[in-house]
Order: structure tokens, then C-alpha cells, then sequence
């Protein structure tokens, strides 16, 4: 097995094989410390094609597609801040107030891509490309183009965590039935009430 | 090869002499598909001009599951996985958690995890066979000789986890009960008896000229197709990539044995036949040396903790050569009690991409005997 760069290097060697590109290197807190590097959308084709075609590199498997549900959170922070007070005489003077402030941080979907090497039998490289929200921008670059084992494992992210990929060349639900709408996969899913008795018949036949 | 939107054309142009395009929904009940999987198929007379496999007629959401319940809670579901090999399962499971948890495993029990890693590999791989046969035509005998192979395999397993197929054995850390001496006795006396079956199963029919003649040429999956697909295991080294991950990566104590990694030629349903067959043959390799070095010890590090698992935040990607393929477990700790992010790499569902590409051209017939040679269980292709 040969070695492969730390995530660190292997940063700057894309940043320097594709230009205009920025990546951002995701640090992995288990001891496994599979670290990851976050692409942008514009270049993550350009990347993957940099990796997979990379004398050194040749990372030719893609293994494992998967999504990520990461929801809404928020954050609160203390802060001090000076304010006019009024005093128990009702004269105003300033004085430092503790102030909770809550900012929330929307949450994302993330597409993960575990990638080998078939011919130098190494690896894995993760990559990881997020979606700016959850709502009405899903949308993440497809790599089906550039390997093509993503081709069933994005429709199944597509299909359980409403991941769009532009640009695969088949996008439709895999595993849930076509009619189906939501996706069952994210964390705020709530599946709908199993009552058969009260769903309603269709009418017998005549 | 002519293409759908080509005959429509030819079609709409008032061309005579074409045959008609035949739309055929093979499955979801069909006995060659070993279990609810459905093939939306078209034909121009005999030849399969195009065609789409449809999923998730077993589909349990898996991983849903494994995410609302503890580490520990998730590994009797692995075995409802590919239910025919429960105990590589587990492992592939219990090597993901140890890697995210930084948990060590005793000696022990890692030989005792290729021995029945290795006996599950030879008994998937002798019922593959028996099915594959079976498909062809070769009706019950073939099948039978390998399931009584396999029958004395699950014996082994009943009597060392309980369980003949649903053995929920491995634990991450090590193993849930220990073998006894007469166990590893009957494991001795079983592999010394398979070399005879593998030679039996294998010059009954290797060249048998039905079986030559439906099967090579069949199927052909080239060999950069194979890799750009993800195609893995025997499937993967049919086409001639030398790509085994107990060599790759070296996973449990894979490279103190020696063993060869048996490559096909053509790419053809024979030669993912064949690949089986010598498989085997390596499996048996690996277990005579693991029965002659297994020591004596604990099968657990007592420091381990299985209930109530809380690895620290991060994640971790653990993989094996499980006998259909590449078998990987994806988890995400934020730190709790229960996986935040579970995902099984499903071998035998990747496999299957390139489905369309192999049978295009062939006629019906073909598409029975080549999903036959992929090798596919539905529990674990639908999860």
C-alpha cells in the first residue's frame, strides 16, 4: 500500500492542480482520523477528475455515497453589553448588562464520497460537498460522470435525504415507491401514522 | 446494437420487417431473482435491448433503525443484512464501531473470526454455485450437493452461537462466547473432509458443454467498467482486477496467511463461475492455517464496554471483503449513545449497476443466468 498525502497536503496539491479552487480540510475527532475535505460546488467535478486521473493518486473507486442530515441548530452566546439603566431614583446611568443572544445556524445536507485506489490500493480520500440549506437549496454537483458506482448510491441519497444531483443522468427514486414524497432518511422525518383500518377503501367492484 | 429510440425511429418511418418491441416486467416473484427484485426489461424478439433493475420491495430502512437504537442494539440487524452470511456481517459492523471507538481486539478471537468468516465465504460461495446451476437448468443435484456441504456448516454455527443463520456472534471489542476445543475438533475434521466436495462439485460440471456453452462469452463485464462501477469481489476479480481487501488493507489478522487471490480472464459468467470455485479452494487454505495458530485467551478485553457505548465525536469508515464484495459500514459519533450517521456499503446493490450493460444483447434467457453470476441477496441490496 502506498501512502497517501495527509489531508493538509493533499489540500494544497489540489489547490495547486485546480485553480480557482478552494477546499476546505474537515478535521475527524475518532481515532480512525479519516479526515475529509469539503469541496465547492463549481469545482468539485474538476477535483474529482484531478483525483481520479492523478499519476500519484488514482483514485479510481469511488466506494461508498452517502448523506448526511445535519439540522438546524442554535447557538447561544453571553455577551455583556452597556446599556442606559434605570435606577431605583430614575436617574439613567450605564452599566454592563448580561444579554443572551440566540443566533441559529441552518443546517445543511452533506453528500460524503469514500474514494480508493483500485491500482495503488490505497486510500480512502473523503470527500464532502454540502448543500446550503435543507429546504429549497438541496442541490450538490453529481460525480456519477466521473465514476460511475455513484450512480445508484446518489439516487439513494437523493431518494431517503432529498439531495438533488446535477447533473446524474437518471435521478429517481431507488428504494421508496415513485408517489412517495417525503424522505425518510433526515432527522426531523416523522412517519405517517400506521392505521389501516381507517385509510380508506377503494370502492369494491361491481 | 440498435437502441430503443432507434427502432421507435425505424418504427415511426414505416420500416417493415422489424420486430416488435416487447416491454416484460420480470420479478418481483420470479425464481431466478432469489428473492423480490424486479427487472424492467425490453426485448426486440429474444434480445434485451434495454434494461432497468427496480428496488426496495424489501426495503426496511436499515439504517433508520440502527440510528435510533444503541452500538450494541445494531448488530443482530447486520445479520438480516445478506441473511446468508450473518457472521461477515457483524464483522464488518464491529470493525467500523472499533475503528470510531479505538477498541482492540484479542488474538483469540480474531482467529476465531477468520474461521468463521472463512467458512461463511464457503458456504455462500457453494450455494452461489448450486443456484447458479440450478438456473441454467441443472435442476436440484447440483444445488443439493452444495447445500449439504452447507448444512454441516450452519451445524457448526448452531452449535457455537445458537443460531444457524442469524448468529449475532461478534461483538465489537472481540466475540459473545467463546469455542470449545471440540468445536475447533469439528471445524478440523469438516475442512479436512471440503477439498474432496470442492473437486467432486467442480469435475462434475467445469466441463460440461451446456454449462460451457451458456455461460462463456456470456456477460462480459470489461475490466475498466468494473472499476469505474465499484464493482467488488469475485465479481471484481473475474474482470482481472487483483483487488482482495483482506490484502489490501490487512484488516483482523488477514496477513499472516497465506493465500493466493484468484483472477479470471474474460469477464464472463464462467469465469465469475470459476472464481467461486477457486475461492473455495483459498478459503480452506486459510482456515488450515488458522485451526494450526489459534492460541489460547481471552475472547474480550474486559476494559471494553458494550452497553452504553459513547465513542467520541468523529467518524469512521470500516470496510471488509465480505464474500459478495466490498462490504462497509459508515458511522458518525456526535458523542451519544447511538450512531448519529449509520450507512451500510451494500455490496451486492453496487454490484448491480453495471446490470444493464452486461445483458444488453443477450437474449432473455441470459439475464437469468448472468443476475444469477453477480451474486445478490435482496435484504442486503434493499436493506
Amino acid at each position: 500500500m502506498s501512502a497517501l498525502p495527509t489531508a493538509e497536503d493533499l489540500k494544497a496539491q489540489i489547490e495547486a492542480g485546480v485553480p480557482g479552487t478552494a477546499v476546505t480540510v474537515v478535521p475527524n475527532g475518532s481515532p480512525s482520523a479519516q479526515h475529509s475535505l469539503l469541496l465547492d460546488h463549481g469545482h468539485a467535478r474538476a477535483v474529482a477528475l484531478f483525483l481520479r486521473d492523478h499519476a500519484e493518486f488514482r483514485l479510481d473507486f469511488c466506494s461508498l455515497v452517502t448523506g448526511v442530515d445535519w439540522l438546524d441548530t442554535e447557538l447561544t452566546e453571553k455577551l455583556k453589553v452597556k446599556k442606559m439603566v434605570a435606577g431605583p431614583d430614575g436617574a439613567e446611568t450605564e452599566q454592563e448588562v448580561e444579554e443572551v443572544r440566540k443566533t441559529k445556524v441552518p443546517g445543511y445536507l452533506e453528500a460524503v464520497y469514500h474514494l480508493f485506489s483500485m491500482e495503488k490500493k490505497h486510500g480512502p480520500i473523503i470527500l464532502r460537498l454540502r448543500t446550503a440549506n435543507r429546504t429549497d437549496q438541496t442541490h450538490v454537483p453529481s460525480l456519477t460522470p466521473v465514476w460511475r458506482s455513484c450512480e445508484f448510491q446518489e439516487r439513494e441519497a437523493f431518494d431517503l435525504y432529498g439531495i438533488v444531483f446535477d447533473g446524474h443522468p437518471d435521478l429517481r427514486r431507488i428504494l421508496m415507491w415513485d408517489g412517495f414524497e417525503d424522505h425518510p432518511m433526515r432527522k426531523d422525518y416523522v412517519p405517517p401514522a400506521d392505521d389501516i383500518l381507517a385509510a380508506p377503501r377503494p370502492e369494491a367492484h361491481a | 446494437m440498435t437502441t430503443v429510440a432507434e427502432l421507435e425511429r425505424r418504427v415511426e418511418a414505416g420500416e417493415d420487417g422489424l420486430g416488435d418491441i416487447l416491454e416484460v416486467s420480470m420479478g418481483p416473484h420470479h425464481p431466478s431473482t432469489h428473492g423480490v427484485f424486479r427487472m424492467d426489461v425490453r426485448l426486440e424478439g429474444e434480445k434485451v435491448v434495454r434494461l432497468k433493475p427496480v428496488f426496495g420491495y424489501l426495503h426496511r430502512n436499515h439504517e433508520k433503525i440502527a440510528e435510533h437504537g444503541a452500538y450494541l442494539s445494531a448488530i443482530p440487524y447486520t445479520d438480516r443484512l445478506d441473511y446468508l452470511c450473518s457472521m461477515t456481517n457483524n464483522w464488518g459492523y464491529v470493525l467500523a464501531v472499533e475503528k470510531l471507538a479505538g477498541i482492540p481486539v484479542p488474538e483469540r478471537a480474531e482467529y476465531i473470526r477468520v474461521i468463521v468468516a472463512e467458512l461463511t465465504r464457503f458456504q455462500n460461495h457453494a450455494g452461489l454455485v448450486g443456484f447458479l446451476l440450478q438456473d441454467m437448468g441443472a435442476s436440484g443435484t447440483p444445488l443439493m450437493y452444495a447445500f449439504r456441504e452447507r448444512e454441516k456448516i450452519l451445524d457448526l454455527f448452531e452449535s457455537l452461537s445458537g443460531a444457524r443463520m442469524m448468529c449475532n456472534y461478534l461483538r465489537f471489542g472481540g466475540l459473545r462466547v467463546d469455542c470449545t476445543a471440540a468445536w475447533l475438533e469439528e471445524v478440523r475434521r469438516l475442512v479436512a473432509g471440503l477439498p474432496k466436495f470442492v473437486d467432486e462439485f467442480e469435475a462434475l460440471l467445469r466441463t460440461n458443454e451446456i454449462l460451457m456453452a451458456r455461460t462463456q462469452g456470456t456477460g462480459v463485464l470489461p475490466r475498466e467498467l468494473a472499476v469505474s462501477a465499484g464493482v467488488t469481489g469475485p465479481m471484481l476479480r473475474a474482470s482481472g482486477v487483483n483487488y482482495d481487501i483482506r490484502k489490501v488493507d490487512h484488516y483482523g489478522i488477514y496477513d499472516r496467511f497465506e493465500f493466493r487471490v484468484p483472477l479470471g480472464d474474460h469477464g464472463d459468467v464462467y469465469d465469475r463461475y470459476m472464481m467461486r470455485i477457486l475461492e473455495m479452494r483459498e478459503s480452506l487454505k486459510i482456515l488450515e492455517q488458522a485451526l494450526r495458530g489459534i492460541p489460547e485467551g481471552p475472547i474480550m478485553d474486559p476494559k471494553t464496554r458494550l452497553r452504553g457505548l459513547r465513542p467520541k465525536a468523529g467518524e469512521a469508515y470500516g470496510r471488509i471483503e465480505a464474500p459478495k464484495g466490498e462490504l462497509g459500514f459508515f458511522l458518525i459519533s456526535d458523542g451519544s449513545a447511538n450512531p448519529y450517521r449509520y450507512r451500510v456499503r451494500p455490496p451486492s446493490m453496487i454490484n448491480l449497476t453495471i446490470l444493464e450493460d452486461m445483458c444488453l444483447g443477450h437474449n432473455v434467457a441470459d439475464v437469468v443466468v448472468i443476475l444469477g453470476s453477480v451474486d445478490i441477496v435482496l435484504g442486503e441490496v434493499d436493506r
